[in-house]
């Protein structure tokens, strides 16, 4: 008898592993992003992260658009907190352009970046608990978040696409009556964050979950370019705000909120902190920023509803104009000659006069022509910049490059949760499938900025 | 012939208060959820225009449900993907033709005992039909021929043998102490009174370590958050991933059946099941020393409200628990089951039997 064909002993008992996909319809992938796993039981032996699942060629599109064209579409980057994004490219248009912007408009960019980065944090937050199966702990943040985004709909007349930064200042100022909603809204986010605080970090449930999972040493994040709270919560302080500081960052006291262990759970934490810093952050903006302009002032005339006044300028009616005092809302287009030295650079090659201008005098309108007409617009000299600002999830970039003409040349964006999902797999491997879901859920993957 | 009939009636009711409740459970945990999470929760379906707070929309529910489509995936095993939610459905109800619901009725000469089937060990029966439950759920996995389904079917049985063990353990201290298996007479025997006369001798007076694994343990058989492993809609979807219309809708009653079954028993083995504090089956004794008499309908309907009344609150707390916590990872799980609840249950037995040979009525 052949020896040789008898089962080995190990083989008797063949076991193979499962090969699951995971995604992209799946609910924890966002719809975007599809892992194939192999499972051994419940543990994941290897795991394959597949992205791309939301590509618009974002950097493609840029370089057909002029550039403040560009600013729509860096809404839909990470499209939780994108007055970041706004902040970012807009700033690193000007870097090109050598121009800054007034002290005030620094200051209301900062402010609103901050409320979108507590916007995010919470999204992120409430993701990770959800997928945990906390459902009201999620609802509670979404809660918390409608408060902000009222603050954010105050100011740019929009929720989501907000589209408020424009090369070389803001769309609009802030309004009149920002610090007391304001202060309201933080009140109540403030309030909500306690309750998830206890309704999370002293669950023993939840920290069980969170605790030693997704585990990632200070040093291979640095070697993966991780950025952000992913980063911060292994140990290492580097954050674009403090350490690269841009806008008015350096003028303000904050802290940076660092981990020690770099799993879920110090991810949590860090990003439970920054809220609170963030909110800082705005308090302090909101005391320290320059004063803005008395909205109506008698002296330049009687107010006109900037809709009006284009109605008035199609008619040649510009004396009554040039009197006049636009009078915009968040929603429209523009600012007045009210706001517009305090939020807009005087540079005349880069910002849209106030509308009185445009339509009362002949200068105004064409520039105003010269800006926006087709083979005109802002116009960079020859070069390229990298401007980097603290995204939600880490630094995010802006690399644009300028051959002069009124369009990008080539503009690339760094995203932060590109190099999170570089190290996605290396964290799965070895975890049980259950710990997948918030593992993945504290990478806080946002696909508009991930595939772009 | 005559006693046939009355089984038959009191098994209509029964059922139909059971599946009436369940259907409303869905109503419950839409409005439940939604007070939780500072939501208004469901308010559109309507007839004629009224909404009733919502109420219809577990009638749109059972529609939607039955007029759907019936998917069986390709590669399934067509007759156990069928059978396998109604294994579910039809164990989960079973379950409940043992639960006394309400002291005996005098009717002329005959009595009539609330309960569908008089069994001696009820409680056997009781867990025995939960334990069969989960086929129906490992069967629904392995059916589908889906991976996802698969983990799920394994989860739940792993986690349906570790949990019955600990449901199990935690009982038998109560059996010790009321020395019964016939869930009537346990609770008939709950109807005592300690402390003179104070305090009520129901399950969780005399055993309230054993309440609280049996809940812990208990909730985990109900399939449901913080315990819904199986399910873990965001991890793997759930053993039902596969199966749409009434055949999910069955799975769905499931888990709505045996959270009512455990609210049930919960009620029945440790809060006295129909008993109403200081009510004897004359009439009221209070520790004061006032009494009230109380005719025999009354007093059955009094048992009757007070079994109702504690399920639902049993139901009320389950709700809310689903609603805030978050959910175990299977590891853990595990590790609860064996290494936390099961040795308490155990010490929990030895320090009855003690006790019970120290200062029981035996020694």
């Amino acid at each position: 008898m052949d020896t040789t064909s008898t089962p080995d002993h190990e083989h008797a008992f063949e076991t193979r592993d499962m090969l699951l996909n995971i995604g992209p319809a799946h609910p924890a992938m966002h719809g975007i992003i599809r892992i194939i796993a192999e499972l051994d039981g419940e543990l994941i032996e290897s795991a394959d992260v597949e992205i791309g699942y939301l590509h618009r060629a974002f950097e493609k599109m840029s370089e057909n658009v002029d550039y403040n064209g560009v600013i729509p579409y860096t809404d839909r980057l990470n499209y939780v907190s994108p007055l970041i994004n706004n902040m970012g490219y807009c700033m690193a248009v000007e870097k090109l352009l050598g121009i800054t912007v007034p002290e005030r408009c620094h200051y209301v960019r900062v402010i609103l970046s901050e409320i979108s980065r507590i916007t995010d944090h919470l999204t992120c937050i409430g993701a990770v608990s959800m997928e945990l199966g906390a459902f009201t702990v999620f609802l509670y943040m979404i809660k918390a978040r409608e408060f902000l985004w009222d603050l954010v709909e105050k100011v740019t007349g929009a929720r989501l696409t907000v589209t408020y930064c424009r090369v070389g200042g803001v769309k609009a100022d802030l309004p009149d009556d920002f610090r007391a909603p304001c202060e309201k809204a933080f009140e109540e986010t403030r309030k909500v964050i306690k309750e998830a605080d206890a309704l999370l970090t002293r669950n023993r449930i939840f920290v069980d979950r969170m605790c030693g999972t997704g585990v990632i040493t200070k040093e291979e994040a640095i070697a993966y370019g991780i950025t952000g709270p992913f980063l911060r919560s292994t140990g290492s302080e580097y954050d674009v705000r403090k350490d690269c500081p841009y806008a008015v960052y350096d003028q303000i006291d904050f802290d940076v909120p660092v981990g020690s262990k770099g799993d879920n759970m110090d991810r949590y934490l860090v990003r439970l902190e920054e809220m609170e810093q963030s909110m800082r952050i705005v308090e302090i903006a909101l005391s320290q920023m320059p004063d803005g302009p008395v909205l109506v002032n008698p002296e330049t005339g009687r107010p006109i509803p900037a809709s009006e006044m284009v109605d008035l300028g199609k008619l040649g009616e510009i004396s009554t104009i040039s009197g006049g005092c636009a009078v915009t809302a968040p929603s429209l287009e523009g600012s007045g000659r009210g706001a517009h030295p305090f939020i807009a650079t005087d540079e005349k090659r880069a910002f849209l006069p106030p509308k009185e201008d445009t339509y009362g005098s002949i200068e105004g309108l064409m520039r105003q022509f010269k800006l926006v007409m087709h083979g005109h617009g802002v116009r960079p000299p020859v070069g390229e910049v990298y401007f980097p600002v603290e995204g939600a999830n880490g630094e995010l970039g802006f690399y644009v490059v300028s051959d002069g003409s009124g369009r990008a040349y080539r503009v690339r964006v760094r995203p932060p949760c590109f190099a999170i999902m570089s190290v996605l797999s290396k964290l799965l491997v070895g975890g049980s499938l259950a710990d997948m879901t918030p593992t993945f859920g504290s990478v806080n993957m946002i696909g508009g900025e991930l595939d772009r | 012939m005559e006693d046939l009939l009355i089984k038959l009636a009191l098994a209509g009711i029964v059922y139909f208060g059971v599946l009436n409740l369940a259907g409303l459970h869905t109503w419950v945990e839409r409005k439940q959820s939604a007070l939780i999470q500072d939501r208004i929760g469901a308010n559109r379906a309507s007839i004629f225009g009224f909404t009733f707070l919502g109420l219809f929309h577990s009638i749109a529910d059972a529609l939607k449900m039955f007029t759907k489509e019936d998917i069986v995936p390709t590669g399934a095993n067509r007759v156990l993907h069928t059978l396998a939610p109604m294994f579910s459905v039809f164990f989960a109800l079973a379950a409940f033709a043992a639960i006394p619901f309400g002291p005996a009725l005098e009717v002329g000469e005959r009595t009539i005992e609330l309960q569908v089937a008089k069994i001696d060990v009820a409680l056997l029966y009781v867990f025995a039909m939960l334990s069969v439950g989960v086929y129906g759920v490992i069967l629904a996995g392995f059916a589908s021929s889906n991976n996802y389904a698969i983990l799920g079917g394994l989860r739940a049985t792993a986690q349906m043998i570790s949990y019955e063990i600990a449901l199990g353990i935690s009982v038998v201290g109560l059996l010790m102490v009321y020395e019964t298996m016939d869930l009537g007479e346990l609770v008939r025997a709950q109807g005592q009174t300690i402390a003179g006369g104070w305090i009520p001798f129901w399950g969780i007076v005399a055993q309230p370590v054993a309440f609280i694994i049996f809940v812990t343990a208990a909730l985990a058989e109900t399939k449901r958050t913080p315990f819904d492993l199986p399910e873990g809609e965001s991890e793997i979807i759930g053993y039902f991933v596969e199966y749409s219309g009434m055949k999910f809708g069955m799975f769905f009653l499931t888990d709505f059946l045996e959270t009512i079954m455990v609210a049930a028993l919960a009620t029945t083995l440790f809060f006295g099941g129909w008993q109403v504090p200081y009510l004897q089956p004359e009439g009221f004794h209070f520790p004061w020393g006032a009494e009230l008499p109380v005719a025999n309908w009354l007093y059955v309907l009094l048992g009757v409200m007070s079994f109702t009344f504690k399920v639902l609150a049993f139901c009320w707390l389950f709700m809310q628990v689903r609603w805030t916590l978050p959910r175990f990872r299977y590891d853990q799980l595990m590790k609860l089951g064996w290494k936390g609840l099961f040795p308490i249950a155990v010490i929990n037995v030895v320090v009855t039997a003690v006790l019970l040979l120290l200062f029981g009525e035996g020694s």
